[in-house]
């Protein structure tokens, strides 16, 4: 992979995105074929970031977890190979880019700071996270999104670029989920042939928004607590920025994204089921 | 509700009208609104009483007095009156039945049907007031064995090769077990973690998050990382001694914590970084935890968060297969454990799941401590036990039965002023203690309710000292998992079995 | 004497906690000299108060020259049957290389007399380092599993013999006197709540390691299940078992060199310990929390023989100094004593008039005596715990 300050290029010469920073090192996770393990790849990472280094590159990344783990702070990580669990889980501050695709849990519990995935996601991404940004490019899986909060001027972002599965922001309290359902083949993006979403979108929604850009029928697909409208003009001017950021990062010329519609996914109300309960004294 | 429908009250104000002085200072005080002025004199709605005693105390007059309800029901043994109230409350609004505090069912503690052995003649009983009985702990991982530099046995020339493992000392072991910002007061929590401090020993910050103002109290904090992750940020994790994973807790097994949108004020929306009114409601799992390798991820990840330097431990409610859970969790790397049996306190939950789930601390911690010896972990962590430790007699005898160290709640409320009236989901506490009202917290002063439990675990430290000094032990170290202090004298010969203590007279 | 209860007690006290006051005693020539038991039943039998007739025993080291490699196991067996079966076990583990009667003087007109035998035994690969690990585990196998017989002793070059009976008469009984060792122990009894038998006496002992024990182990609870959490089987109703597996365990499994073994057996307190520079503090700490379940607490006093590698006598009370423990050393510093009592040196002297002692002292409570073959008086039990550059430093003593 050849590197240079401003820019980096993968394999297929694809220009993935420019590194704003200086002071970069290049750690190989497999060296002499070997995969070295989790603890001690972040041993190394850390005494990176120790050393000042401001862009850490990655190579050779197999399943190695908790990548970028509590880590603060302006500096970019990036990841070529797979990344394991718990992708930037308790982080706040940096920027991680996989140049493929990551496994579950990716941004667990994030505070603050930017993963790009250039690939498909797993399940379980983002949970709990309190702000921070999230893009995919490919697909995910279950229970994405789940229990996402937000507060004040913070909230977390997650943009799926393809589609999702099953309880897609289960017990959301705050921030915004975008799926677009496209898929890439051949260098392009198109629409993609698998049904955007699974079943039980937004069960327990009680803040926040998601919007699935569809024009199926999202009734049947709700979960409890959950209701659908059609996106509203403040709403599209709401997410419209958040949408270029996506398309520039992953070159998705913008005029495919709005040749379908978005629908938005809110909460009932923020107390779903207070009624649920009975607090006489007996 | 229907008329015909009514729950008779269970208690009645009674106002002697001589005494009174009409200051309405009961109406004031009331936080549940039983009283108000007619224009001619007090009036009290009984059935909105929950005997909490605050009018009694600030009453100038001493004019109040509360009392069972002189109506009645009809008797019954089976259906009793409480069983009958269930069902009534349930007709009316078809919802699940919230409770607060632990576990109000007349079960026989097996606690209660345990005796202490004390030395006579065969080997000497130590003074506690003239003689030095030590009752400090070092809470966390140990290592399996010591490796030194030489075999030599020339003492000079001896050090210790073995990184020291993670962990701390409190000087009793005892622990507060954890009691949210929001489920309790701003006020409740300084109190508690001053208290701590003073003491030497930890106290748990529940699931809430951590306010600012208690960071300078991190070295005796136990922080908890619970499945609703409020507040679980670099700060949070930072500013502990010791990370706890909240699986469960004992008075609700299975289930997730709930802070009703009343007690959501801005101070608990700002601490858990959620919006004001909401209700804060924890998932039933961690959804990154659905088998037991997800609880070693999940230990790795805080292990890696926190650069190994302090301790990871989980938090289990006591279930039926605690003991086999326990093994799994101590070999997925935690650094020590907490049970918390069925009578364990809370907020807020399910009455069904309060007063029906889980098995009780005394058989529990029993099997997990055989359990963890079996498979020659015990000693490299540490085990906590809960679940209504209710004086220093369950705190020496959960000790004696496996614990290394007791963990209660109850106790610090009630020293604070808490009357366990069960209403604190309602965020009505009239002390000031589970309420985030800002007048109502105001009642409750730091330093008074700091002192107050300062003194309730000196006390209970030196009851232990007094047990420990009758059996002849001089560290607390020696009576651990000692089950042979024990002798049990209750109706049930399969519980002693169980508990492996023998019975009284053997 | 008594004959019965060889290898058990009677059904109805074998789930009571047996309490007894003992006599203990020893000494250990530096230079390697071995001398006859006398000395040692001398040492003993004055402690006469300390005895009721309900159990006696002796430990000697360095008494089969002629067979010092191998282990030499002294069975307590109550027929025939248990020797087959002992012997046919063995056979299946190992090469039995000497197999005979351990020499007793036989009582008149006692019908149910003891088997008394010893075997010297090896086992297939001979310099195998889990040979001790396998030795110790057929000592488990034989207490628990064959009915009727008992491993009095499983070490190299040494060997216990113990009874029920005075402590003269146990002397007798077994010709201490004819033996030559260069270290002895030897204990009586006081069992209170039992008849006593023969396997309860002291010396108790797990290959090299024997412990002759005065008091009562008031953790015993705590102990013993840290032990069982290892493999030890604690098969008898008395504490002193557990001395002797904790030594096992801490100083043969986990390689601690005895000093530090001693100071998890009886730690000093937290307080003294935050007195100590950082370092210490350390080291006691961890010591303290890795082994907490190793403390022994209650009053004891203890004196025990070890060589693994180098014969040693250990001398430890306390840290409450609930149980006497006397020291001597003789004028030409050849030899070390212990007692319980300083009567034992007084003896000595009485018998022989030119014998003297050069010193005689009460070490301090929870603190070790360390005496080793060759290398003379290790730790003097006088210590003060403070730390200057060293671990432990010397003060005026």
């Amino acid at each position: 992979m050849q590197v240079n300050k401003r820019m980096i290029v993968n394999e297929t010469k694809e220009k993935i995105f420019e590194i704003g920073l200086e002071e970069i090192i290049e750690i190989n996770a497999a060296p002499n074929g070997k995969s070295i393990d989790s603890r001690e790849l972040n041993f190394m990472i850390h005494e990176a970031v120790n050393a000042n280094y401001k862009s850490i590159i990655l190579n050779n990344v197999c399943g190695q977890r908790f990548i970028g783990a509590a880590l603060k702070g302006d500096i970019e990580i990036i990841i070529n190979g797979i990344p394991g669990n718990d992708l930037g889980i308790f982080m706040d501050g940096p920027k991680v880019i996989v140049n493929g695709n990551c496994e579950d849990q990716s941004g667990n519990t994030m505070n603050h700071g930017t993963i790009i995935i250039n690939g498909d996601g797993g399940d379980v991404i983002g949970l709990s996270s309190r702000g921070g940004k999230i893009f995919i490019k490919g697909d995910v899986g279950y229970r994405v999104g789940i229990h996402m909060k937000e507060y004040e001027d913070k909230f977390p972002l997650l943009i799926i670029g393809g589609t999702i599965n099953d309880f897609l922001g289960e017990y959301m309290a705050g921030g915004l989920i975008i799926v677009l359902g496209l898929k890439y083949e051949n260098g392009n993006f198109q629409e993609s042939d698998q049904p955007i979403c699974g079943n039980e979108l937004g069960a327990g929604i009680h803040g926040g928004k998601i919007f699935l850009r569809t024009d199926l029928s999202l009734e049947d697909k709700l979960g409890i607590g959950a209701n659908v409208f059609d996106i509203t003009e403040e709403e599209i001017a709401e997410i419209s920025p958040f949408i270029d950021e996506f398309c520039k990062i992953f070159g998705i010329p913008s005029d495919i994204i709005w040749k379908k519609p978005f629908q938005t996914i809110k909460p009932i109300s923020k107390r779903p089921f207070g009624g649920n309960y009975c607090s006489q004294i007996i | 509700m229907a008329l015909t429908h009514e729950i008779i009250s269970h208690f009645q104000v009674n106002v002697n009208r001589e005494d009174c002085k009409k200051c309405k200072s009961c109406i004031k005080n009331c936080s549940f609104g039983v009283f108000s002025f007619n224009g001619k004199q007090i009036v009290a709605e009984h059935h909105k009483c929950v005997a909490c005693q605050r009018c009694v105390i600030m009453c100038p007059g001493k004019a109040i007095h509360i009392s069972q309800s002189e109506s009645c029901l009809p008797p019954h043994g089976n259906y009793t009156e409480k069983i009958r109230n269930i069902i009534w409350a349930q007709s009316g609004t078809g919802g699940v039945l919230i409770s607060a505090t632990g576990n109000d069912r007349p079960i026989r503690s097996i606690f209660d049907d345990l005796l202490l052995d004390s030395c006579q003649v065969t080997n000497p009983s130590i003074d506690p007031i003239r003689e030095i009985i030590e009752t400090k702990i070092f809470f966390g991982r140990k290592p399996k064995k010591l490796d030194f530099t030489t075999a030599s046995n020339d003492v000079n020339e001896v050090s210790l090769k073995t990184n020291n493992s993670v962990n701390f000392e409190i000087e009793m072991p005892i622990m507060i077990g954890h009691m949210s910002l929001g489920s309790i007061s701003y006020n409740a929590c300084q109190a508690i973690y001053q208290a701590a401090k003073e003491l030497n020993i930890v106290a748990g910050s529940g699931e809430g998050g951590l306010h600012p103002d208690f960071y300078e109290y991190a070295p005796n904090i136990i922080t908890e990382v619970a499945s609703g992750r409020f507040g679980v940020d670099l700060n949070y994790l930072n500013n502990a001694v010791a990370i706890e994973i909240k699986i469960g807790q004992g008075a609700k097994p299975g289930h997730g914590g709930h802070l009703p949108g009343e007690k959501v004020s801005s101070l608990i929306s700002q601490t858990r970084m959620i919006p004001e009114g909401s209700d804060a409601l924890s998932p039933y799992p961690h959804h990154d935890i659905y088998s037991i390798e997800d609880l070693a991820q999940l230990i790795a990840a805080l292990k890696e968060a926190t650069r190994y330097k302090i301790p990871v431990g989980v938090k289990i409610a006591a279930v039926h297969n605690s003991a086999p859970i326990a093994v799994g969790i101590v070999r997925s790397g935690a650094d020590f454990l907490t049970l918390d049996g069925f009578r364990g306190g809370t907020g807020a939950a399910p009455r069904i799941i309060r007063d029906h789930a889980g098995i009780p601390i005394e058989l529990a911690i029993a099997a997990v401590d055989k359990s963890l010896r079996e498979e020659n972990l015990r000693e490299q962590i540490t085990l906590i036990a809960g679940g209504s430790i209710r004086y220093s007699a369950d705190l020496i005898k959960v000790i004696a039965l496996g614990a290394d160290v007791a963990m209660c709640c109850m106790p610090v409320l009630i020293a604070m002023g808490c009357r366990v009236c069960q209403q604190c989901f309602r965020g009505l506490c009239p002390w000031g203690i589970a309420t985030q009202d800002e007048i109502l917290v105001k009642r409750l002063d730091i330093t008074i309710a700091k002192n107050r439990i300062i003194n309730l675990f000196h006390s209970w430290n030196e009851e232990l000292k007094d047990v420990l000094g009758a059996m002849g032990i001089d560290s607390v170290e020696s009576l651990r998992s000692n089950r042979d202090r024990l002798r049990y004298i209750g109706p049930n010969p399969r519980i002693a079995e169980i508990l492996e203590v023998k019975h009284a007279g053997e | 004497m008594r004959w019965e209860n060889y290898t058990s007690l009677p059904e109805k006290f074998r789930n009571q906690r047996v309490f007894d006051g003992c006599g203990i005693s020893g000494f250990i020539n530096i230079d390697g000299s071995r001398v006859s038991g006398k000395k040692v039943i001398e040492m003993l039998c004055i402690l006469r108060e300390r005895e009721n007739g309900l159990g006696a025993g002796y430990a000697a080291y360095g008494i089969y020259s002629k067979y010092k490699d191998y282990y030499a196991f002294h069975f307590l067996l109550d027929d025939e049957i248990a020797k087959t079966q002992v012997l046919e076990y063995l056979e299946k583990k190992g090469n039995i290389i000497q197999s005979e009667p351990i020499p007793t003087k036989k009582p008149v007109n006692i019908d149910n007399l003891p088997i008394i035998w010893r075997v010297f035994f090896e086992l297939g690969s001979i310099n195998n380092p889990n040979n001790d690990e396998k030795i110790v585990k057929i000592v488990m196998d034989i207490n628990t599993n064959i009915k009727n017989a008992f491993v009095m002793s499983s070490g190299k070059d040494m060997g216990v013999f113990k009874g029920n009976g005075w402590s003269n008469e146990i002397a007798d009984f077994y010709k201490i006197s004819e033996y030559k060792a260069y270290m002895w122990l030897a204990h009586s009894r006081f069992p209170t709540n039992t008849p006593g038998w023969w396997a309860g006496a002291h010396p108790f002992n797990l290959l090299n390691c024997s412990v002759v024990h005065n008091g009562e182990i008031t953790s015993y609870g705590t102990n013993r299940r840290y032990l069982e959490s290892f493999g030890y089987k604690c098969t008898l109703s008395t504490d002193t078992e557990v001395i002797a597996y904790l030594i096992d365990l801490l100083c043969r499994k986990h390689n601690i060199p005895m000093s530090i073994a001693t100071i998890a057996l009886a730690p000093p307190l937290f307080e003294e310990i935050e007195k100590l520079d950082k370092k210490s503090q350390i080291l006691f700490k961890s010591i303290r929390a890795t082994y907490r379940s190793a403390m022994l607490n209650g009053p004891f006093s203890i004196v025990v023989g070890y060589s693994n590698p180098v014969p040693t006598m250990i001398g430890l009370s306390d840290r409450k100094k609930l149980r006497p423990l006397v020291v001597g050393i003789s004028e030409d510093e050849n030899t070390i004593y212990m007692s319980s009592e300083e009567s034992s040196f007084r003896r000595l002297m009485i018998n022989d008039h030119d014998f003297n002692f050069k010193d005689i002292w009460h070490p301090r409570s929870g603190n070790a005596v360390i005496a080793e073959l060759g290398n003379g008086l290790i730790k003097n039990g006088l210590e003060i715990t403070v730390k200057k550059n060293n671990l432990l430093q010397e003060e005026a003593c």
